[in-house]
Formats: C-alpha cells, sequence, structure tokens
C-alpha cells in the first residue's frame, strides 16, 4: 500500500513537470497550428540558465533558500522567455504563410541550432549543481512510509500556482481574451482590431515562461542536465499534449499528469524496462477512441 | 576562367598531397564520445592518447615517421561510430585505431576495421562480444565484463554477505552485458538477485524505480551503466531513504560522477569495480608526474588511453607500419607500456585482469580497496 502512495507521489511530480512543459506544445498548436519542435531545447536552455543563477546568485553572496529560488525563476522566466520571442519571430513568422510543412522543417532546425549551440558554447560535458533544499516529509502507512521530499513539495505547488496563474490569465483577463479571440478565429480577431502577431508572440512567451519553469524545478530536483536533456523530456510533454488534446490547454495540464502517473505505476508495479512502451500504447489506445485527445476538440474544416 | 582557377586548385591541391604524402606521417584515429553525454570519458581518451602521441614523436616518432592524430566523434551512438569509422578508413586513411569508448560503438566500428585492415585498440570497451567474435585485429587493454563482473559478485557474496541484491541496469550493450555477467556470476555463487530491472538511458528521473527497489527491501543495488545516469539514481535512492549499498562498474569512473549526483554526500560509500589504479605502475611513474605538472590528473581511462596508444605505436614499428601484419605481431608478442607489460591472448583479451574493488568517499573522491 505505501508503495502505491509512493508511486502516486513520484507520478504526480512527474506529470506535472511535463504538463508544464505540454502547455507550450498545446497553446503553440492552438494558436497557429503549427507543432513546436524546438520547444524541448528552449527547456533544455532554461536548464543552464537557472545553473548561471544560482552561480551569479550565490557569487554575490545570496545563500537563503527563497532569494535563491525566487531570482532564479525570475531570471529563467525572463531570458527563456526572451528566447521564445526570438525563435518565434527568427524562424516562425517569417514563414507564417507558407505550407505547414517548411514550418515544422524550420521547427527542426530551430532545435538543432539550440542543442548545438549550448553544446559548443556551454560544453559537451554533464553539467551538475549541488542540492538547495533537502530533507523530506515522512508519513506511516501501514508498515511502511510514504516519503516526499520538500523540493518535490516545492514542485507540485509551484507547478500548480503556474498553472493556476495561467488558467487565470487565458480565462479572465483581456490578454486571455484576445489569446483566445486568436485562436478560434485569427482573421476574425484581426480585423476586430487584434495585433494577432504580438499575441502569438506572448503565446511563444507564455510556453517558453512554462518550460522555464519547468526547468528550474527540474533541474533544482535532480541537479544534472547536458544539452541533450531536452530530448527525451520534450517527447514525453508532446505525447501529454496530444494525450490531453493538442490545442486545449486543461488537456495538457491532464495528459501529464496522466502520463507521469502511467509511468510511474507501470515502471514501479510492472516493469521499468517497458514503461515507455506501455505509454506511448496508452498513447495509441486514447487515440483510437478518441483522435482528438482526451480534452481536444475534432477539427473543423472552415468553409 | 572559373575553370583555370579550378584546375589550379586541383593541381595545387595534388602537389600539396604529394608534399603530404613524401612527409610520411602515420595517421591514428582517437575515436570516441568526443560531445554529447558521455564526453568526459571521450576527453580522458585524447588526452591520454595526445600526450602518448607526443612522447612517441619527441623520441622520434614510429621509426622515424610521425604520428597524426584524427579526432573522430562516435557520440557513444552506434550509428555515428560506423560513419566515423568509414570516414577514418576510407578519407583520412588511418592505419590505426585507439578506440572507441563504448561497446555499443566499439562493436559495429571494429567490423569496419577489419574489413579495411585497420588495427583497433581499445582503451575502454569491457563488452565479451568485442572479442568474442575472433575478429584478428582487435584489441583492447582493459579487462572484460565477465571478469569485472565476477570480480563484483564475489565481493556482494563474500564480503558484504548481502542476501537481497538488486541488479539494474541502462539497457545498452555495455550497462546490460556488465550486469548480466554480475547476475550470472552472482548466482553461481548461490544468491538470486531480487530484482532485475533497466532504465531508459538519457532520462533523469528514476523515482519510480528507486520505490520499487525500497518494495523489495534490497541491501545491494548493483547498477550496469555509465555515470550520467548512476548520479541521478544514487541521488534519489538517497533522497528517498535508501541506505542500500551502491556498486558499478568502470561506467561511473570520472569526476562527472559527483558532479550528477549533486554532491558528495551522495557518492560516499558508492563502489566500483575498476582496473588497479593505473597510475600506480612503476613504469609510468614519469608520465604520471608530467600530466600531474602539466595540471591534468590522469583520472579513469587516460593512462589506458596512452597505453593503447603505446600498443598500437610498437606493434606498427615491428611491422613496417603493416596494420594487419601487426595485429599478427601483436598476438604473439608482448608490449611495454606504461601499465606494466602486456600480453595479448588469441582473442585480442589480455592475458591477465587486474580488477579491483574502489570505493568513492565523502569528498567525492574514489581509492582502492585493501581487503
Amino acid at each position: 500500500m505505501d508503495i502505491v502512495l509512493q508511486q502516486l507521489v513520484n507520478g504526480l511530480t512527474l506529470g506535472s513537470v511535463y504538463g508544464l512543459i505540454a502547455i507550450g506544445y498545446t497553446m503553440v498548436y492552438g494558436i497557429i497550428g503549427m507543432i513546436n519542435f524546438a520547444h524541448g531545447d528552449v527547456y533544455m536552455v532554461s536548464s543552464y540558465l537557472t545553473a548561471i543563477a544560482i552561480a551569479l546568485l550565490t557569487f554575490f553572496g545570496f545563500e537563503s533558500f527563497p532569494i535563491i529560488i525566487f531570482g532564479t525563476l525570475i531570471f529563467t522566466i525572463i531570458v527563456t522567455g526572451a528566447y521564445g520571442w526570438v525563435i518565434e519571430r527568427v524562424a516562425y513568422r517569417p514563414l507564417r504563410n507558407s505550407s505547414r510543412l517548411s514550418i515544422l522543417i524550420s521547427a527542426i532546425g530551430m532545435s538543432l541550432i539550440l542543442q548545438n549551440y549550448v553544446q559548443i558554447s556551454q560544453g559537451a560535458r554533464q553539467q551538475g549543481i549541488p542540492t538547495l533544499l533537502s530533507g523530506a516529509i515522512r508519513f506511516e502507512v501501514g508498515d511502511g512510509f510514504v516519503q516526499i521530499t520538500y523540493m518535490k513539495l516545492f514542485i507540485l505547488f509551484a507547478a500548480f500556482l503556474g498553472m493556476g496563474i495561467l488558467t487565470y490569465i487565458i480565462q479572465k483577463t483581456k490578454l486571455g481574451r484576445m489569446c483566445r479571440a486568436t485562436q478560434q478565429d485569427r482573421k476574425m480577431a484581426s480585423i476586430l482590431g487584434i495585433n494577432t502577431d504580438r499575441i502569438i508572440s506572448s503565446v511563444f512567451v507564455i510556453g517558453a515562461a512554462m518550460a522555464a519553469l519547468a526547468g528550474v524545478l527540474v533541474t533544482l530536483d535532480y541537479g544534472a542536465f547536458d544539452f541533450y536533456v531536452g530530448f527525451i523530456i520534450g517527447i514525453k510533454a508532446f505525447t501529454a499534449a496530444v494525450l490531453g488534446g493538442i490545442g486545449s490547454l486543461p488537456g495538457a495540464m491532464l495528459g501529464g499528469l496522466i502520463l507521469g502517473l502511467s509511468e510511474a505505476l507501470f515502471a514501479g508495479l510492472i516493469s521499468s524496462d517497458y514503461k515507455d512502451v506501455f505509454s506511448f500504447s496508452l498513447l495509441v489506445v486514447i487515440l483510437i477512441f478518441r483522435p482528438s485527445g482526451l480534452l481536444g476538440k475534432p477539427e473543423v474544416e472552415k468553409v | 576562367m572559373s575553370n583555370t582557377v579550378v584546375r589550379k586548385t586541383l593541381v595545387s591541391l595534388a602537389v600539396a598531397g604529394a608534399a603530404f604524402a613524401a612527409q610520411a606521417d602515420v595517421v591514428i584515429g582517437v575515436a570516441g564520445p568526443h560531445t554529447g553525454a558521455y564526453a568526459a570519458f571521450g576527453d580522458q581518451l585524447w588526452r591520454g592518447a595526445e600526450k602518448a602521441a607526443m612522447d612517441i614523436n619527441a623520441k622520434g616518432g614510429i621509426n622515424g615517421e610521425m604520428i597524426k592524430l584524427i579526432k573522430a566523434d562516435d557520440a557513444c551512438e552506434p550509428k555515428q561510430a560506423v560513419a566515423v569509422a568509414n570516414r577514418l578508413v576510407d578519407s583520412d586513411e588511418a592505419v590505426a585505431v585507439v578506440g572507441h569508448f563504448c561497446s555499443s560503438s566499439s562493436i559495429p566500428a571494429s567490423t569496419i576495421y577489419e574489413e579495411a585492415g585497420v588495427l583497433m585498440v581499445t582503451p575502454g570497451s569491457t563488452n565479451p562480444t568485442l572479442t568474442d567474435r575472433g575478429l584478428p585485429n582487435v584489441f583492447r587493454v582493459c579487462g572484460r565484463d565477465d571478469q569485472q563482473g565476477d570480480v563484483a559478485a564475489s565481493y556482494i557474496v563474500d564480503e558484504l554477505k548481502a542476501k537481497r541484491v538488486a541488479v539494474l541496469h541502462d539497457k545498452d550493450t555495455y550497462g546490460k552485458g556488465l550486469a548480466d555477467a554480475t547476475k550470472a556470476a552472482m548466482n553461481a555463487y548461490g544468491v538470486k538477485e531480487v530484482l532485475y530491472e533497466g532504465l531508459t538511458r538519457g532520462e533523469k528521473d528514476f523515482n519510480a524505480l528507486v520505490t520499487k527497489i525500497r518494495s523489495v527491501d534490497a541491501d545491494v543495488v548493483y547498477f550496469g551503466g555509465l555515470h550520467s545516469e548512476a548520479g541521478p539514481l544514487v541521488r534519489q535512492m538517497r533522497e528517498q531513504g535508501l541506505t542500500a549499498k551502491f556498486i558499478s562498474g568502470d561506467g561511473i569512473v570520472s569526476d562527472e560522477f559527483v558532479s550528477v549526483a549533486g554532491s558528495p554526500k551522495y557518492v560516499d560509500g558508492v563502489l566500483m569495480t575498476f582496473g588497479a589504479d593505473p597510475t600506480t605502475y612503476a613504469a609510468g611513474k614519469a608520465v604520471v608526474e608530467e600530466f600531474r605538472a602539466s595540471g591534468v590528473e590522469p583520472e579513469g581511462y587516460v593512462m589506458y588511453s596512452y597505453t593503447a596508444m603505446q600498443v598500437v605505436a610498437a606493434a606498427l614499428g615491428a611491422t613496417d607500419m603493416d596494420p594487419v601484419k601487426a595485429a599478427d605481431w601483436l598476438h604473439e608478442n608482448s608490449i611495454d607500456t606504461v601499465m606494466g607489460s602486456k600480453k595479448f591472448d588469441d582473442k585480442g583479451d589480455l592475458t591477465v585482469s587486474d580488477y579491483v574493488m574502489y570505493e568513492w568517499d565523502k569528498n567525492g573522491k574514489y581509492s582502492m580497496l585493501y581487503n
């Protein structure tokens, strides 16, 4: 029993991270109908920025955890957001009206550029950062125990807070209303006076910011990263986005959680060798019965 | 006009080529993961080989011909290993290769070297399959995983007296091969593993697996794989409160193991099997001191790579640069290296293996355990 509960905790933290990154895929798809393959690498860039921020803050003598974490978050989110903005401006906007294929290839190119740029500028070696927050809470369950490290608690808290803030922005604010309008009908929105280019840019910035949040949290927790770290987690997050219904914001979060939980439970209770096989089989099964994902709306041809 | 330019360029290239050939360099490839997650090992290979080549060249090269090194990057990916192997034999015209590092790269690449008649000496690929296929051109200056697994298994059974052992691996040729070798030896000593699982290379979250190790109540965890996964794995084990002994092989012999684990406190007490300290041989004392004087610690595979280069140079020197004859020569003769005298058997393995157990301490350094 304690083991199942522990696996739920493991899956929930992993899933919330997947969810955060999946948001970037789903929002971009929702608004311009492209899959941003460079998104995993934006996440990777944020891992490096996290390490840089921590190094800078400790260099200037800040030692308390809250200051370091908030400083790191602010720095990483702003710089990664700038990356998102630049990438859209340089690689996608010039191709906005060309075929979907060319923009897709541009995205793959962007992903390779980011990987190689980081590899050359930061070195190909594995990087690590020291543990900032250690310790854990234990709950006695039956004969065993369930343990949550403070870092994991912080991840859950920050991830859900981030998702909450984003939902609020999209549902309640003017920017969110403009985003939704652009998503529904870009031409109509621009006729009604919305600067759709700016909305698309801000969607990229928001997506990158969410990836940055995930990057900071994961880097602080696992402590290890390299220039290739965005690939696997990017694929997983993309899967989560498709699973939940690409284009749907709650779908991305739900998809992330389902994927994380299914991986942890399958690896923990059956076989860790086959956990990826299981996750992707789950994706196939869900797509057979719900082709547009769990919360996705079927695409209607506009006439 | 442009035609003349092209022609002129071609002519000058041809002249340059001829001059190059007259100078008669011996081209030797240094193949390994120079980029990617395992670049730390490529770095070690390159440092050892570079120093060895410089030292040999300073003494007049191989029979008067200078060694020219070519860095070949396989990133520890089998596909890329095949591509760089082809490039080394076709366009670089290498006569010998020091490398590769990962067994999963060395095995496919060795076939290409065999076809091209190129001598291959690997400093670090320990998977038995590499030499078991009987290719005449393949040698290694390190041990084999079945020897290594046996040392680990007897330590687990005799010294730690462990009853509940979890065996993990990274599903790769080296990692799974090593884990299987250890498992087989352990079973032969009468201990059955309580868990046998693989994890995915490149991932960082192993919490689900760690919880599973907890659920089987293991007192020893054996991991076949590299430091980039071993680091997060041991850290997550300790974070979840697991105190089980962590044992791995020669895939974690790098200072990076400490930095990926996040802190020296997590690697404290980790055990690993590795060849007897390569820096302690009397024959290599001077080289080790030169390394340290230049600010380079000859850790991990640096001395192995140096040794491999010496083996290549000795064999080529004795056989007038014919790599095929050099391979035959190596099967017959023993070579004096910075790691003592080395002799190869018919397969190209060393006749003597020298695996011992090492332990990492709380300062993030490793040292040999003397029983």
